[in-house]
């Protein structure tokens, strides 16, 4: 009995200290000022900001986040990253968020007609590429070879951007491509790829950059390409409205959009 | 009382609210979708042969387990009951790992076999035999254990063989928990969505059980997902039905 409880006590220290390193590692990053952003507002912004974000731009917010956390000293972002339809669903059924950035403009759409927000900008465009990992083992060299038999191909939902994306593509090079495993964003297609579970995966020019050695890009030509549009909202019932106007211009000033090309998106 | 009734109706209330919001007019249409079927028979399939599985693998398991005094079985014991407790979705990423196209064992399945686990329907039963097979273990372990040894004591001073004792008098004495195992294993299974979107992945008609179809049609069609919802609810009742001898007379096990 007594071995048990110094188990859980030991488990309990220990999570305890988890969750104590984690909080304070977020506080140590150091800030940078000089990564002031174009938004000069006057109105000091403060407080927690809640940032819903498409998965493709896990690398690029995260980055983002930091910088105006430091350009505004006392303001936290706190950022969940998911599949576009799945946040828009998620704050059209009341999920507390500030700012939404959608990997598509339905989406946006679709928090916009149920009174979620009221303007939305296009602030990046992404291209899509063929991920695969570092042995290529099933030789991809081009979007034909998707629809070869024996080829393994994880691609995101047909409801997820990268899912809609991937058929625009493939009704582009007129192919007709069935995939091993429809995920559920597009992180979770590229981890299937990096793990060397699939043979190839559709996914965004920028997690191709983002996933660095661990997997390749196979370039999809210009012709057959299909891009898509990211807007970005402050939301209507955003608690920290300040604060989330303030995030959205910092995404749109040139430091963030330095950031942003800087994972290889496009400019809208 | 009051955290009683609150208790109660914490518990009631989202049932309820399913009942309530239920789309009954289109229900049958919404039911009678190809889509629905599929999921609903793959999903029936796997927890089934997920449960045959844990009955070959699992109640000798539980035999050895119940029966067999050496040091480290508690250890063991702990082992074989941590996917009881493992979040199913670190199960999937075990699982992947160890049995993945590029995984511990997995490549050796690849290689020597040609057989790949991950998306493919056996994928599904893998993964829920892994998650669900540890009830039917538990189960079954606890009835082994309280067993009457003197029956089986009795059938050795008469010459019985060890199988015929285990044909003939211990399986017949644990009957009623193999089959209640059985059955949580099987609504287990029939529940498992981590392990197995993570481990087998999400395609139509290959892996994509009820939970499954039910998380994807979240995002489109939220009628559907009640509907698709209404099925399981009332597959747990079924379930619920036939345990009622066990747990709705109360402790009068």
């Amino acid at each position: 009995m007594q071995r048990r409880t110094l188990i859980l006590t030991a488990i309990a220290a220990a999570s305890v200290l988890l969750v104590a390193g984690c909080s304070s590692s977020k506080k140590s990053t150091p800030p940078t000022n000089s990564a002031a952003g174009g938004s000069k507002s006057t109105e000091a912004v403060s407080g927690t900001v809640s940032v819903f974000a498409a998965s493709s731009l896990t690398e690029a917010f995260t980055t983002v986040g930091k910088q105006f956390e430091a350009a505004h000293p006392g303001t936290t972002v706190k950022l969940n990253f998911g599949a576009s339809s799945d946040l828009a669903n998620s704050i059209n059924q009341g999920a507390p968020a500030d700012v939404f950035a959608s990997a598509s403009p339905k989406n946006m759409t679709q928090v916009s007609d149920a009174g979620g927000a009221s303007t939305s900008t296009n602030f990046v465009k992404n291209f899509m590429e063929i991920a695969v990992p570092p042995k290529n083992p099933a030789n991809v060299t081009s979007v034909a070879d998707l629809a070869k038999g024996g080829v393994k191909v994880a691609l995101c939902l047909p409801t997820v951007p990268c899912g809609a994306a991937a058929a625009q593509v493939f009704s582009n090079a007129k192919i007709k491509v069935k995939p091993v495993t429809l995920e559920q964003n597009v992180k979770s297609t590229l981890t299937k790829v990096e793990l060397g579970e699939v043979d190839a995966g559709v996914v965004y020019v920028t997690d191709v950059k983002a996933a660095g050695s661990k997997v390749k890009g196979v370039v999809i030509p210009a012709n057959l390409d299909a891009s898509t549009e990211y807007p970005i909202a402050a939301l209507s019932k955003a608690a920290n409205s300040a604060a989330a106007q303030a995030f959205v211009a910092y995404v749109l000033s040139p430091a963030g959009q330095g950031v942003l090309a800087a994972a290889g998106f496009a400019k809208p | 009382m009051a955290p009683a009734a609150i208790g109660f109706a914490f518990l009631l209330l989202p049932l309820l609210a399913l009942l309530i919001r239920a789309p009954w007019r289109g229900l049958g249409k919404l039911l009678s979708d190809s889509q629905v079927l599929t999921a609903l028979r793959l999903s029936l399939e796997c927890a089934t042969a997920a449960t045959v599985a844990s009955l070959i693998l699992g109640v000798p398991l539980a035999w050895i387990l119940a029966r067999i005094h050496m040091p480290g079985i508690g250890l063991l014991r702990a082992l074989v009951t941590l996917p009881l407790v493992l979040p199913p979705v670190v199960g999937g990423i075990a699982l992947l790992l160890a049995l993945g196209r590029n995984g511990v064992v997995g490549r050796y399945l690849d290689q020597w076999f040609g057989l790949t686990l991950p998306f493919t329907t056996l994928g599904v039963i893998v993964a829920e035999t892994f998650v669900a097979m540890p009830f039917l273990v538990v189960t079954v372990e606890g009835a082994l254990r309280s067993a009457d040894r003197e029956l089986e004591e009795a059938a050795v001073t008469l010459g019985a063989s060890r199988l015929a004792i285990f044909g003939r008098v211990t399986l017949p004495l644990i009957a009623p928990s193999l089959l209640a195992g059985s059955t949580l294993c099987w609504a287990r299974a029939l529940g498992e969505f981590g392990a197995t979107i993570t481990f087998a992945g999400n395609f139509k008609g290959t892996t994509q059980t009820m939970p499954l179809a039910v998380y994807n049609a979240f995002e489109t069609d939220p009628e559907a997902t009640i509907a698709l919802s209404l099925v399981l609810l009332l597959v747990a009742v079924v379930v619920l039905a036939a345990l009622r001898d066990r747990w709705l007379r109360g402790p009068s096990l």
